[in-house]
């Protein structure tokens, strides 16, 4: 008998064969971390049912496996590998095999060279995404599967890794779109994900196997595979058991079960991870520890017996709605704290109603709502003030505690931390996309142990040992999670573990403090997972302060949002009333806004009365029915505009085609010219779309490089698909050197990514694809080399017309620049004299494309400010000491815009950052430090393919919020 | 006590006297080589001591005090200074810190400027940064770099890079264990002796410990047997430091592997020779292009010194060359592609696979950004070029597991070997 082992890291996996290679025992279950157990009674069942005492051959396979295999001397083989060996046995004709496992993706290219490629560290789109997805859903896979069935349209969601997805699939729940788009649109991103993420470069085609559990149970999962690689692959008889059987086929050794069992069972005794000091010595330490936080209370009050005027807050936040009812002397009368199911109205609706039922002499003289959910409520339900998170909570934690000079909140979906500053909100951090695990991990987590996260946190008050897993983005943890249980770690310890990462991530990931003195010493925790007294308790002795959490910790938005209510109130309320929420209707249609080129989905909600709110637009044209202001000072939709005003000239040298990404948003204008002045007519791939990105996305090699990098793959083939012929994209080391900083070099992904283009692009074979090396920044050198370049390429070039082309080049850059900078300069008069707020919106000559940037120009524009770029500011100030080597031509522009910004009153600096750009990891902080000596606010963007503008949106109300209440002081 | 003294800039300078006071740091990368650079300084006259700390209190160090986003090498090297300087070891007014500075267009030429930042939040202004670089980037009065030093820490690379390969090679199939890692031992005292009394820096006595080298390690006694052979390419802080790389090295001897890891010659040539393709490519002073070539030809000769020494042992698979390497790249990836290990790491691969280490394991930070062009971003074209090539990228990071890694190794592994059965098989079948 032959025994194959499949231990994978949520499931394991078993099959045993006779010796004519037939199935005799087949079994599949979830494994909660209990490998070991799990493997013993497995195996002991076997040897007890099955075996008969006949002898057996056994192989080990999977992730979970591999550790457990060589502690106890079991033969192991690789799981990709495994499935190898069963395809080869089973279906020898198969041409790519596509698995996904709970954290594993895999593509096997079996036919015409065998490749087998695994997703990296960065792992989204697995069978534990899809888990998280049910989970953010409140649905069960297989109803998520029948509603996928049913979608009429699909949403982009990144797909990236699961906190990003998240954080586009929250507003979608929130603006009310449908169940199974989101569902159908989820599958669809898992289906890109693996693509894009691992094909890198290969076409999948022919005979397509589909393996593993999620492809198994999932139908409409397998369709969306089909769909994407326009091909129907086939999901095979056992198609969960591949890994186990080609274990089983490997199987060669006869091994002694019972000395196995024996092994196996010893193995846990080998404890040896990573751990930190339990979180409390003792019983005692924990009872004054909480003695010491019930003393911070809220005032409470009866809501039968009240008379007099009441507040509502509401805070609709990305998993929950909060909501409280307070009275006159802010105690708080009732309140409500409900997971959100994917959609607040409705629970809004219904706490409204039973208020009004129940309490009809209670009298509501002014509401505010906050959170993700804010505008959609406060059309919903009339609620008088809409306002940003941050003020929500700064004015709860100001209730609490008057001085406080910081404010950390920890929710499910988001950390939201600030510094006040002269009593006005001043630094503010937000979780990044990447990080945002925070609560709704550790509910994931509790959940898929079979704990509750209130059962699951209180694990972790007494382990003896908290494992040490790191600060980095909690999807990365789950890794670190098995490989500690793997280890001999304990629930205990898991639990303890997970609320010390939480809190590691948000101060040195998200804060980026050293010593608690960076952040003040009056601090006021709140949110959701601070409920958990080992959050907390983590929180403390990491920072080595005693922090104030009020024991509505959870409710303080809503409490905020109450308050400030309350300071605000003139006009009688305009909440719905009792006969206009009996009435209450809501529907929703989904549509996509043909005005400008975002090209946004809309989500348009309709209310009883034909009132509507119209959701996922980026700027106010689809609510206004107005194509654009005449008035809009925006230099970013400026500069796009002249660069689109570079158009194709018929010349006798035939087309040449240029790809409009990274650096050619600035140097257009020089190649555009060099090359009409030759005689070619010069054509560009359109502007970037989703459906482009989507186009090249298969032959992107490495899937952590920066989203206008990946966008270059898209331009490229377009122009391919145009025809053209010949296409330049050179490497540049050297840009222009600007005399800003100590050299003048290009990041090495916009330096060289043509490299990549070349190397990984089949469908360039047969084309000129000039992407050679060239040097604008020495301009004497420049006509002769770049003659000798072309004459690779072209006949009949010659230098001395190359050489005028140059000096006409040259003309009309420089000529661009300076255009772009007089008209920026009248945009700034122009705000100036209508006293608009001016925002330096700081990033890369390529954020200009719309794709790139989702429309935050226009957002900001929305907001009412002057959008302003840093090339306008950036020649204000000559070259000055930085505490940076300050090497890169676009980058010092960065720096020379905050030193000029700093002496500007009405000017405010927001940095965009493509999300995986290593030298912004260093440009940022020197950003900062900057403004900061000026005693300007610093406001940082991440942006990536990721369309959510919640988190920006947040950021930058937040921003004005802080600039109002300066200007308030002021005055 | 020396006297804290600045640049017009505010930059806190290594004065002469500190010279004499002072205690030199210098964080870790590889082994063997890091040793003997050591004791080149220390003929100097610089109190330098190499950083030999090691274990997860430097990642929390570096996660505390550096931005997490940046890349993985500046977390580890800036760590391993700070849990130092905290040890209570080092006298905080008598110890500078020593660090590399390329120039280069790649984040690495910022990781003393993220250091100083580190140490400005650690409280720790009063400690001097040494920048070691040869792009006059930054000087101080009390360290200078001259030909004399150049030429020493010329011939311990050399020397390095020989230990290096030679004990590579012979490690797997030693008949007595821990046969190799002595003779590795042995030699890198003997060597650091000489250093400190001024001798083996010389061409001449180069050449001399080189043949005693290869002939010590020849004589290693040895039982052959086919063994599926790795290479080991990748960003050079990750690829060499084994608490980088989660010790790679050690993990693929203990799956029966023999490997190779590229040693550091070539990347000295390589940015070296950066400077002459600058110019060839760009325009440029001529001599400026006649200094570096004066300079380029020294390392040549020296190589050359070593090839020829290694190959007087039959027994050696020997070191490719600068310029063959170089040739091997041609037309797959452009000379100007210079910034971190530019097509050096991709030349690497292709010059691995050619030699019969076609199974490489190309280990990067993760998201470096020149590895995103000449790491993964030519996989794709080396198997064109070698369909052989059977490469495995890996990325490293605070947070990434080993079992991740290991398992992806494993994978790359299997192929391996199961490639190696059927090359086996096919010679035996050609003997029959």
């Amino acid at each position: 008998m032959k025994i194959g082992l499949d231990v994978g890291s949520t499931t394991i996996k078993c099959v045993v064969l006779n010796d004519k290679q037939e199935i005799v025992y087949q079994s599949y279950e979830r494994h909660y971390s209990q490998i070991t157990q799990k493997m013993a009674e497995l195996l002991g069942k076997i040897r007890e049912t099955v075996l008969g005492g006949e002898p057996a051959q056994l192989t080990v396979s999977g992730s979970a496996g591999m550790g457990i295999a060589e502690a106890c001397s079991l033969p192991f083989v690789q799981e990709v590998y495994a499935t190898r060996i069963a395809t080869n046995e089973l279906i020898p004709d198969t041409d790519v095999i596509i698995e996904l496992g709970g954290e594993d993706a895999k593509i096997l290219f079996l036919s015409g060279g065998m490749e087998v490629r695994m997703n990296g560290s960065c792992a989204g789109g697995t069978g534990a995404f899809i888990d998280q997805m049910a989970t953010l859903l409140n649905l069960p896979l297989d109803e998520m599967n029948a509603l996928a069935a049913e979608y009429e349209k699909i949403y982009t969601i990144a797909s990236r890794c699961g906190v990003f997805a998240k954080s586009d699939i929250q507003p979608l729940l929130n603006q009310g779109a449908r169940k199974s788009d989101i569902c159908a649109s989820i599958f669809a991103a898992v289906a890109n994900q693996t693509i894009a993420g691992l094909a890198q470069g290969r076409k999948i085609a022919g005979k397509v196997l589909y393996l593993g559990g999620p492809l198994t149970f999932l139908p409409e999962l397998r369709r969306a595979f089909d769909i994407a690689l326009k091909t129907t692959g086939i999901c095979p008889e056992n198609s969960l058991y591949f890994v186990a059987l080609g274990a089983a086929y490997s199987s060669v050794d006869s091994i002694d079960i019972d000395e196995a069992l024996k092994n196996i069972a010893g193995y846990d005794a080998n404890a040896a991870f990573r751990f930190i000091p339990p979180l409390f010595e003792n019983e005692a330490e924990y009872e004054s520890f909480k003695e010491r936080h019930a003393s911070c209370r809220a005032p409470r009050g009866d809501i039968a017996s009240y008379r007099g005027k009441a507040y509502l807050g509401v805070d609709a936040g990305s998993t929950t709605v909060k909501a409280v009812v307070m009275g006159e002397n802010r105690e708080v009368l009732d309140s409500i704290y409900r997971s959100n199911s994917g959609n607040p109205v409705p629970i809004v609706r219904d706490y409204l109603l039973e208020l009004r039922r129940k309490y009809p002499n209670l009298t509501f003289a002014s509401s505010a709502v906050t959170g993700y959910g804010e505008e959609l409520l406060k059309n919903a339900f009339g609620i008088d003030f809409g306002i940003v998170e941050t003020v929500a909570h700064f004015t709860a934690a100001k209730t609490f505690l008057p001085d406080v000079d910081f404010v950390i909140d920890i929710g499910g979906q988001d950390m939201k931390c600030f510094k006040i500053r002269r009593g006005a909100i001043d630094n503010i951090f937000l979780n990044e996309a990447c990080s945002s695990g925070c609560g709704s991990f550790l509910q994931t987590f509790a959940n898929t142990l079979g704990y509750s996260i209130e059962d699951f946190a209180n694990l972790g008050l007494f382990a003896k040992h908290p494992v040490d897993l790191g600060s980095r983005c909690t999807v990365f943890m789950n890794s670190s999670v098995k490989q500690a249980q793997k280890d001999g770690a304990t629930t205990e310890d898991i639990s303890a573990g997970l609320s010390v990462s939480v809190v590691k991530n948000a101060i040195y990931k998200v804060i980026r403090v050293a010593s608690a003195e960076e952040l003040g010493r009056k601090i006021v925790v709140q949110g959701g997972t601070f409920l958990n007294d080992a959050v907390l308790r983590v929180f403390e002795k990491e920072m080595g302060v005693n922090v104030v959490r009020p024991d509505i910790s959870g409710l303080m938005g809503a409490y905020g949002a109450a308050v400030y209510a309350q300071s605000r109130a003139k006009a009688p309320s305009t909440l719905l009333t009792l006969a206009e929420l009996e009435d209450f209707k809501h529907e929703v249609k989904v549509t996509t806004c043909g005005l400008c080129n975002n090209h946004c989905r809309l989500t348009i909600n309709v209310f009883a009365g034909n009132r509507r709110f119209i959701g996922g637009n980026r700027c106010e044209k689809p609510v206004t029915r107005r194509s654009g202001q005449a008035k809009e000072l925006n230099m970013y939709a400026y500069k796009l505009a002249q660069l689109l005003s570079y158009r194709p000239v018929e010349g006798p040298r035939g087309k040449i085609g240029i790809p409009m990404g990274l650096n050619m948003y600035e140097l257009l204008p020089f190649w555009h010219t060099l090359f009409t002045k030759l005689g070619f007519e010069v054509v560009t791939s359109p502007l970037s779309s989703r459906e482009l990105y989507l186009e090249g996305q298969s032959t992107i090699p490495s899937d952590t490089v920066c989203f206008p990098a990946k966008l270059m793959h898209g331009h490229v083939l377009s122009l391919v698909d145009q025809g053209v012929r010949s296409i330049f994209y050179p490497c540049m080391s050297y840009n222009f050197d600007e005399k800003l900083g100590d050299n003048h070099y290009n990041c090495p992904v916009v330096a060289y990514y043509p490299e990549v283009i070349a190397a990984n692009t089949t469908a360039l074979e047969g084309l000129n694809f000039i992407h050679d090396y060239v040097g604008i920044h020495r301009r004497h050198d420049f006509p002769g080399k770049f003659h000798e370049i072309l004459s690779h390429y072209f006949k009949g070039i010659s230098q001395r017309e190359v050489k005028e082309a140059a000096e006409a080049a040259y003309a009309e850059y420089y000529g661009y620049l300076d255009r772009i900078r007089r008209k920026g300069e009248e945009m700034i008069e122009e705000a100036r004299a209508e006293k608009k707020p001016i925002i330096i919106l700081s990033g890369r000559p390529y954020h200009l494309d719309p794709e790139i940037n989702h429309g935050i120009d226009k957002l900001i524009t929305s907001l009412g400010a002057a959008v302003i770029s840093e090339d306008v500011v950036s020649d204000h100030v000559h070259k000055f000491p930085t505490h940076v080597l300050n090497q890169w031509t676009y980058h010092a522009r960065l720096y020379a815009a905050a030193r000029y910004i700093g002496t500007q009153p009405d000017m405010n600096l927001v940095q965009l950052v493509s999300f995986g750009c290593g030298v912004d990891a260093i440009t940022t902080d020197e950003v900062r430090s900057i403004l900061e000596e000026n005693e300007k606010i610093y406001t940082q963007i991440k942006i990536d393919e990721i369309t959510n503008l919640g988190a920006v949106k947040i950021r930058l109300r937040s921003l004005f919020a802080a600039l109002e209440q300066e200007n308030e002081g002021r005055n | 006590m020396a006297e804290l003294k600045f640049n017009k800039k505010g930059r806190l300078l290594f004065t002469k006297e500190m010279k004499k006071e002072y205690t030199i740091l210098c964080p870790m990368m590889l082994p063997i080589h890091f040793a003997l650079f050591v004791d080149v300084f220390r003929n100097c006259g610089y109190k330098v001591e190499l950083l030999t700390n090691d274990g997860p209190s430097i990642v929390q160090e570096g996660l505390k005090y550096v931005h997490n986003d940046t890349c993985y090498p500046a977390l580890l090297v800036i760590g391993q200074f700070i849990d130092a300087l905290h040890s209570g070891k080092y006298d905080l007014d008598r110890t500078a810190l020593i660090i590399t500075q390329t120039g280069g267009g790649c984040r690495a030429s910022n990781y003393i400027h993220l250091l100083r930042k580190a140490l400005h939040r650690a409280g720790m202004d009063q400690i001097p940064v040494i920048s070691l670089n040869l792009s006059g980037l930054e000087s101080n009065p009390g360290f200078s770099i001259n030909l004399s030093i150049i030429r020493k820490m010329v011939a311990a690379i050399a020397y390095g890079d020989a230990l290096m390969a030679l004990s590579n090679q012979m490690r797997p199939y030693e008949k007595e264990q821990g046969a190799t890692d002595r003779l590795v031992k042995q030699w890198t005292d003997e060597l650091c002796a000489q250093f400190r009394r001024g001798k083996g820096m010389g061409l001449k006595e180069e050449k001399e410990n080189l043949l005693a080298i290869a002939r010590d390690f020849a004589a290693i006694e040895v039982e052959r047997m086919p063994k599926v052979r790795v290479g080991i390419v990748g960003e050079i802080y990750v690829k060499y430091a084994p608490f980088a790389n989660n010790h790679l090295e050690e993990f693929l001897a203990s799956q029966d592997c023999e490997v190779n890891v590229p040693g550091l010659m070539n990347f000295v040539l390589f940015k070296v020779d950066n400077r002459m393709e600058d110019i060839k490519l760009y325009g440029g002073s001529h001599a400026k292009f006649a200094v570096v070539r004066a300079l380029y030809d020294y390392l040549t000769k020296m190589q050359n010194v070593f090839t020829e020494a290694i190959a007087s042992q039959p027994c050696f698979e020997v070191p490719a060359t600068y310029e063959h390497v170089k040739k091997l790249v041609k037309g797959v990836i452009g000379y100007g592609n210079k910034m971190g290990e530019g097509w050096l790491l991709t030349a690497e691969m292709l010059e691995l696979a050619e030699a019969g280490y076609e199974n490489i394991v190309c280990a990067q930070p993760f998201g470096c950004l020149p590895n995103h062009i000449v790491g993964k971003g030519m996989i794709h074209r080396i198997k064109a070029e070698n369909e052989r090539a059977n490469i495995v990228p890996i990325d490293y990071d605070p947070s990434a597991t080993k079992v991740n890694q290991e398992n992806r190794i494993k994978l790359m592994l299997a192929v391996a070997r199961e490639n190696l059965e059927k090359k086996e098989a096919e010679k035996a079948a050609k003997t029959k």
